[in-house]
């Protein structure tokens, strides 16, 4: 297959900086104006998204008229670093996968935003809560719209910005700023392998723009072009919440629920398989890195899905299902290109019902006084009619039921993955098995009968703009996957240079059938443990059972990170600041040194710490010696 | 018997540092003969008029074009001396702004009134009372920065060392002047002298001894004896090149505030008065690196193979301390301390890469001088922008300079934050930042000299140093309980609105590093034409 080369944006389209612009500005106005924007801020904050996606309609529009050979397209803006072998432009690219990305995060972005207007009403800082929200759609804007790395890995660090003001919103409460911390540290891992990446393709292509990476790719030496992969196979995984980065996403659900569901359906999390089939040909050129991704998305999707069974925290368990969808799409995003279209489609009908889900969770908790604690709840279906019904329809939608939109994403990814390799594909239907139980156990628990509410909980339905968002994307959960999966493989397939094929809207496979059977065994399974005659416990039950635990835990991912860098991190700091004396020595301590005398400060100078640092100098001078004498036997 | 040529000095060249320092010893004859009540004025006006004259002929001999050895062979005025005079004089006369700043402190300068005076005496309460001033503080700087000037252009080792002393004695002095903290003022510029001197001895030792090898003073002469052999090079000559070039290294890796030499930056940075230490910080720095790069790209560069492990290591614990350090510190000076030496780290892997014409590079691309420079410009922007700020902020003790006492700062004076926001997420690299930029071309041009290993370990480390910066921010902004109060001073600081010299200093940091973050093609193709030093 022939890379395409992208025509020049012309007309209409050398506007298309606006699509990032708008939403920029708005963050800008929002977070610089101060309280005399309060009464309307959210009003702002709420269209820029919505002007964002009307542009990007257009643009959908112009896009689908053209000629199939015509649909990427190119819009430099200026020039950015220019030096000699280095041109780097600051410019944007439309092309079909661009564009999928554009609707999505604007569309389900405007109603997330409709949506906060409602959720963060009492909120105090609810204008500055918008102008975060705006920062973070302008950022993942960028990130799609790049038309090279280095403009993309701005964005990169602008969505890992965002988000790290978004988690720790609520920062009067401890957990919330260390979550966002954590968010930022695990995600500077990611970015670590982001900018090693860019570096080597400045030193092997002089560039980093995707049209010249893509054409340069298949000059490289495998080993390195799988260098390549792996890293950015790492920064895919840290903003992805993919093993073994995957640590920040559960605790991240400390920021307000509307953030949750922009992190985990439109931006952020999507953002590294996007770089996974935006890198396509990389990939292509170095296999080993494209087996990597196989096995971190199927390593994650089980892992996501253990930990979704073992939570009581609704926000986590859907949370779980997050990192086990997206290592579905991971999964198929390394299948190559049989499965990259497929990757996006079920990244679209994710967003769809995991928006619809988490927004349906906040209505939840905002029926239940900002309880997550399942236990807590049952019988919400006949108080919370609206949110249960687009609930069901999100539910039904990511285990897969015939004709609702997961059904249709997901199967191709299952089928995709066993014509791949039968390991991938088994792991990829015990995760369709696990996802129906985890999620039936969370639709038994929230609403079937038995209340377990706590005393003076009195659940009512949220207003009506709240209940909007939750009835369009109920809307969208169910009849996604009908609209898009004649159109979406053909539409994305020249972008991505896949070989992704379309499949009728009614298809029977034998790989389908066994799906359905092992979907309708998890569902059972769940009714069986927390059917409505079931009594479920007010509080978690104490376990001895290791794997029970382990999951509580999340599969031990903080142990680990503690074990392996936080405390040696922590030991190396204590020592050289000790070595060093950093805190304790000299000046910045002398809280009391105006009051002492001059003399005693004298002999304290003579008496130490000047002579221990000409110490340390001649230490150092000693040392630069045995270095050059090593390096000359060495 | 042959006659004697009168030797070329090539006046014209070397205009830009003899006006600063005609201006500096004229401004001793100011001290002397102006009135008290004018002299600050005449001061500033002289120390101004003066940076503006050297500015305009560095620019207009530099736009003539050329690179040539002036002074009888001791100075070469070429493309990365002439970058490095240009950036040196501006950011000097952005700190002569801080030093002229009096509206924060109620009428008065940041400096001693009577710096002889032993604090808490009859003579310095007098002194106070008098509203006295040393308008000496600038003829000081004038001369210091005139030491720096030449440090960098130096050609041969004796002019370097009489430039280091040039350059350094005024600013051990200008250390102890502060008007507030006396005593740790006193005690930094104790400790900075003692120790300088310590570093010029194994300078000069350095220098003593690569004379010895190669019989020459002059950078091209030594680099001949390395490529050419001399008489009695054997293992003994060897001997005394490694030696020298050891020695060589300690005096200069000291003023640059390397590790293990960095031990008096953070405590001096803290001590010295705020104007100062923002001169210091940018402007020695940027002296230091220039003289070290010339030194061991001219003279010893085809001996690199010798030093570049030694200065591979020096930068990785360079960068490590700084940035591991500056995460305990519990006072803005302080970190803003550790966080110089964290970047004079990532300078020298750029350094450490050597990609220079000499050694491979390829035609246009961006050598290991001009990354440094680019980075130097970004750093010394926000260096000064960000102690210019620490100056605004003040409590009923003068600058508010623990950390513990900027939390909630974002509330009460927003844009004040937003601005010292910027320049941390410079010194972060983070995107749309000069700092980024910087980054991004040290790493680059450390990376195109084959140090892939140094590279990875120094984004690591970036992303540590990151997260000190980004705590700040978060301080700021996000904290409304001062959570690591430290014992004094944690009462909550305020902005004093300061005069149009030190806004202009915050003025010029911001618009520097935002531009050159955006917008940095023609300042980067600039530090492209002054890549190469003439040999």
């Amino acid at each position: 297959m022939e890379s395409v080369t992208p025509v020049l944006g012309t007309g209409l389209f050398s506007l298309a900086w606006l699509l990032i612009a708008v939403p920029a500005a708005s963050a800008a106005v929002l977070l610089l104006i101060g309280r005399a924007g309060d009464r309307w801020g959210h009003f702002l904050g709420t269209l820029a998204p919505v002007v964002s996606f009307v542009l990007g309609v257009v643009y959908f529009a112009d896009l689908l008229g053209r000629d199939e050979a015509e649909r990427a397209v190119h819009v430099p803006l200026y020039d950015w670093i220019s030096s000699g072998t280095w041109n780097i432009g600051v410019g944007l690219q439309l092309d079909q996968l661009s564009i999928v990305f554009v609707l999505l995060i604007t569309g389900v972005g405007s109603l997330i935003h409709v949506y906060s207007i409602g959720y963060m009403a009492h909120d105090p800082r609810r204008r500055r809560f918008f102008g975060f929200l705006n920062l973070f759609v302008a950022a993942m804007l960028l990130l799609v719209l790049a038309d090279n790395y280095l403009v993309l890995f701005v964005g990169w660090e602008g969505v890992g910005l965002a988000s790290y003001l978004l988690i720790g919103f609520w920062q009067e409460r401890p957990s919330a700023a260390t979550a966002a911390k954590k968010a930022f540290v695990v995600n500077r891992v990611g970015d670590l392998g982001m900018s090693i990446a860019i570096m080597l393709m400045l030193a092997a292509f002089s560039s980093s723009s995707f049209t010249d990476v893509n054409a340069g790719v298949g000059q490289l030496s495998t080993p390195l072009a799988t260098t390549l992969g792996l890293l950015l196979l790492l920064g895919a995984c840290g903003k992805s919440a993919q093993v073994p980065l995957q640590s920040w996403l559960l605790d991240a659900m400390e920021g307000p629920t509307p953030v949750s569901a922009l992190i985990h359906a439109a931006t952020m999390v999507t953002a590294g398989v996007y770089l996974i089939v935006r890198s396509h040909a990389i990939f292509t050129a170095g296999p080993a890195a494209s087996i990597a991704v196989v096995v971190v998305g199927t390593v994650t999707l089980l892992f996501g899905a253990y930990i979704g069974c073992s939570k009581d925290d609704i926000k986590k368990v859907l949370a779980g299902s997050t990192m086990s969808q997206i290592g579905y799409m991971m999964l198929a995003a390394g299948i190559g290109p049989v499965g990259y279209a497929f990757a996006i489609f079920h990244l679209v009908t994710h967003g769809f019902f995991k928006a619809n889900m988490f927004l349906g969770a906040g209505s939840v908790m905002h029926a239940m006084d900002d309880d997550v604690d399942m236990r807590h709840y049952g019988a919400l279906a006949r108080a919370l009619p609206i949110t249960f019904v687009t609930f069901a329809a999100g539910y039904l939608a990511i285990i897969g039921f015939p004709f609702f939109a997961g059904f249709y994403s997901k199967d191709h990814i299952i089928e995709a993955a066993f014509h791949a390799s039968w390991v991938a594909g088994t792991c990829a239907l015990i995760g369709a098995g696990v996802t129906a139980f985890y999620m039936t156990r969370l639709m038994l628990m929230t609403f079937a009968p038995g209340k377990r509410w706590r005393e003076g909980v009195h659940p009512h339905e949220s207003p009506l703009v709240m209940t909007v968002p939750l009835i369009v994307l109920g809307a969208a959960s169910v009849v996604g996957g009908l609209l898009l999966n004649g159109w979406i493989t053909e539409w994305l397939n020249p972008a991505v240079q896949g070989e992704a094929e379309t499949e009728g809207l009614i298809h029977f496979t034998l790989i389908g059938g066994v799906t359905m059977l092992v979907v309708l065994a998890g569902i059972a399974v769940s009714f069986l443990f927390f059917g409505p005659q079931k009594v479920i416990p007010d509080v978690q039950p104490a376990t001895r059972s290791p794997f029970v635990r382990a999951g509580r835990r999340d599969l031990y991912g903080d142990a680990f990170n503690e074990a392996v860098f936080m405390r040696p991190g922590i030991r190396m700091t204590n020592d050289l600041v000790r070595f060093d004396g950093a805190v304790v020595d000299g000046i910045a301590n002398g809280t009391g040194t105006v009051i002492s005398g001059f003399s005693s400060r004298l002999r304290r100078v003579q008496n130490g710490f000047v002579r221990s640092y000409a110490l340390t100098m001649t230490a150092g001078a000693a040392v630069v010696g045995a270095i050059i004498l090593l390096g000359r036997l060495g | 018997m042959g006659t004697i040529a009168a030797p070329t000095i090539g006046y014209a060249l070397l205009l830009p540092f003899i006006v600063i320092f005609a201006a500096a010893c004229v401004g001793i004859l100011v001290e002397a003969i102006v009135p008290r009540d004018l002299r600050r004025a005449a001061q500033l006006l002289l120390a101004f008029v003066a940076v503006g004259v050297a500015l305009v002929v560095t620019i207009s001999n530099w736009s003539a074009g050329g690179d040539v050895v002036v002074g009888v062979a001791s100075v070469a005025v070429d493309g990365p001396t002439s970058f490095i005079w240009t950036i040196l004089l501006v950011f000097g006369a952005v700190s002569f702004g801080m030093f002229a700043e009096r509206k924060v402190t109620a009428g008065v300068s940041a400096f001693a009134p009577m710096a002889a005076a032993v604090p808490g005496t009859v003579a310095e309460r007098e002194a106070i009372e008098d509203r006295r001033e040393h308008t000496e503080v600038l003829p000081l700087a004038l001369f210091a920065l005139s030491g720096m000037m030449l440090f960098p252009a130096a050609n041969d080792l004796i002019t370097m060392f009489v430039a280091l002393e040039i350059l350094s004695l005024p600013l051990y002095l200008l250390c102890g002047l502060a008007r507030r903290r006396r005593l740790l003022s006193q005690e930094a510029a104790m400790k900075y002298f003692l120790l300088g001197a310590l570093s010029s001895a194994f300078f000069l030792y350095g220098a003593a001894l690569l004379y010895g090898y190669s019989g020459s003073f002059l950078l091209s002469g030594i680099d001949d004896a390395i490529r050419n052999g001399v008489a009695g090079t054997g293992p003994q000559g060897t001997g005394l090149l490694l030696a020298g070039m050891g020695l060589m290294a300690v005096g200069l890796l000291f003023k640059f505030g390397a590790v293990p030499f960095h031990s008096w930056t953070p405590d001096v940075y803290t001590g010295a008065p705020t104007p100062v230490t923002a001169f210091m910080a940018a402007c020695t720095k940027i002296a230091a690196i220039g003289a070290l790069m010339r030194v061991f790209y001219v003279a010893l560069g085809s001996d690199r193979w010798d030093w570049q492990p030694l200065m591979a290591v020096v930068a990785i614990a360079t960068m490590v301390v700084g940035s591991v350090l500056a995460i305990t510190q519990t006072d803005v000076k302080r970190m803003l301390a550790y966080s110089s030496i964290a970047h004079a780290g990532f300078i020298l892997t750029a350094f450490v890469g050597a990609s220079q014409a000499a050694t491979g590079a390829r035609e246009g691309q961006l050598t290991s001088v001009s990354s440094v420079m680019f980075y130097l410009v970004a750093y010394g922007a926000a260096t000064i922008g960000a102690f210019a700020i620490v100056t605004m902020v003040r409590d009923s003790t003068g600058e508010a300079t623990q950390l513990s006492s900027w939390v909630g700062l974002g509330k009460r004076s927003p844009a004040v934050a937003l601005v010292f926001s910027v320049f941390l997420l410079s010194f972060a690299g983070i995107p749309l930042t000069s700092g980024f930029i910087g980054k991004w071309s040290v790493f680059a041009s450390a990376w195109s000299g084959g140090l892939h290993w140094l590279v990875v370990v120094a984004v690591v480390v970036s992303v540590v140093a990151a997260f000190f910066y980004i705590r700040v921010i978060v301080m700021m902004f996000f904290t409304d309980q001062p959570v690591e109060a430290t014992g004094a001073g944690t009462a909550g600081a305020e902005v004093v609105r300061p005069g149009w010299t030190t806004l202009l200093a915050v003025g010029v940091g911001v618009a520097a590093t935002v531009v050159f973050g955006i917008y940095p093609g023609p300042l980067l193709g600039l530090a492209q034409q002054a890549s190469e030093f003439i040999r």
